[in-house]
């Protein structure tokens, strides 16, 4: 119990501190490892609720080929310093007192909805193995395991379609493609 | 055969989730560079993943752990087209910041 207790313990520290560490690190690169890091304490987390294949498609999509992606971006736009101008000033007010509405909404929630019962126990069954999860999917999500392909279809030929740098020989028109990927200063000249 | 351990409340787990998810939320609000800002949506989406395993567990149901497959799938398609959208707008003004992407303020 008490060395459940001193895991949880560590596991909470890690997941909390990485996802403070990912938004205050000026650089993107280091935000993409604390954001791994988030990611796999998080997945350390499901393995001790009992979801031990949730846990590594959670390491093997999330902290494998969604923070590869962000890699990519980032290994390719350069770790740009960003510059101190500031055209919008009054965004960071509105985002300071949106962030105070929601956490005392959340305080709000929390003394609520558990302050009479604190302790909900919960007891760890591994249930979720890949069997029962397997199982429950063919049987009744079959239909948004579908939908699911074909968004993913959509979103590759959309990502695709959006990075590309020229516009082809034949196909679209000029002008949808000039928008998009043209640089400012050539349709400022035109 | 099932083998049960003793693992802390699920409050815990929830206060565990609401912390990510503000800090997320932070993020989004309070950050200029458009990479940071995907990446905090991102957490916020694996907060709101955590309280579903957790009820999941809470109620016995593999239900909830199916949704954050889902959740997942969901993730990885958004990621693809943000990520275009960023290397598409840095191609066309050189900046990711995102103060300067504000033509349609009106």
């Amino acid at each position: 119990m008490v060395l459940t207790w001193i895991i949880f313990g560590a596991i909470a520290i890690l997941a909390v501190t990485s996802a403070v560490a990912m938004i205050l690190v000026r650089s993107a690169l280091y935000a993409v490892l604390a954001l791994v890091g988030n990611f796999i304490a998080v997945a350390m987390l499901y393995l001790l609720l009992g979801a031990p294949f949730i846990s590594l498609a959670q390491i093997t999509v999330y902290a494998g080929a969604i923070m590869i992606l962000f890699l990519f971006v980032v290994m390719m736009l350069g770790t740009q310093k960003m510059e101190f101008d500031e055209p919008l000033l009054g965004q960071r007010i509105v985002g300071g007192v949106l962030i105070l509405a929601f956490l005392v909404g959340i305080i709000y929630f929390i003394v609520t909805q558990f302050g009479g019962q604190p302790y909900l126990p919960l007891r760890s069954q591994s249930l979720g193995g890949p069997v029962e999860v397997g199982t429950v999917l063919i049987n009744q999500y079959y239909l948004p395991i579908f939908i699911l392909g074909f968004l993913l279809l959509v979103a590759t030929i959309g990502a695709v379609v959006l990075t590309r740098y020229k516009s082809p020989k034949a196909g679209l028109t000029h002008g949808q493609y000039d928008i998009l990927t043209e640089p400012m200063e050539k349709r400022e000249e035109e | 055969m099932l083998i049960t351990i003793n693992i802390p409340p699920i409050t815990y787990f929830l206060g565990i989730s609401a912390l990510m998810f503000l800090v997320g939320f932070i993020g989004v609000t309070l950050r200029k560079n458009t990479i940071v800002i995907f990446m905090s949506i991102e957490l916020m989406f694996n907060a709101a993943n955590l309280v579903f395993v957790t009820f999941a567990s809470y109620y016995n149901q593999v239900n909830g752990q199916l949704f954050v497959l889902f959740v997942m799938a969901v993730a990885a398609a958004d990621a693809a087209v943000g990520l275009a959208l960023v290397v598409s707008i840095y191609r066309s003004r050189k900046s990711i910041d995102i103060d300067h992407v504000s033509e349609m303020k009106g």
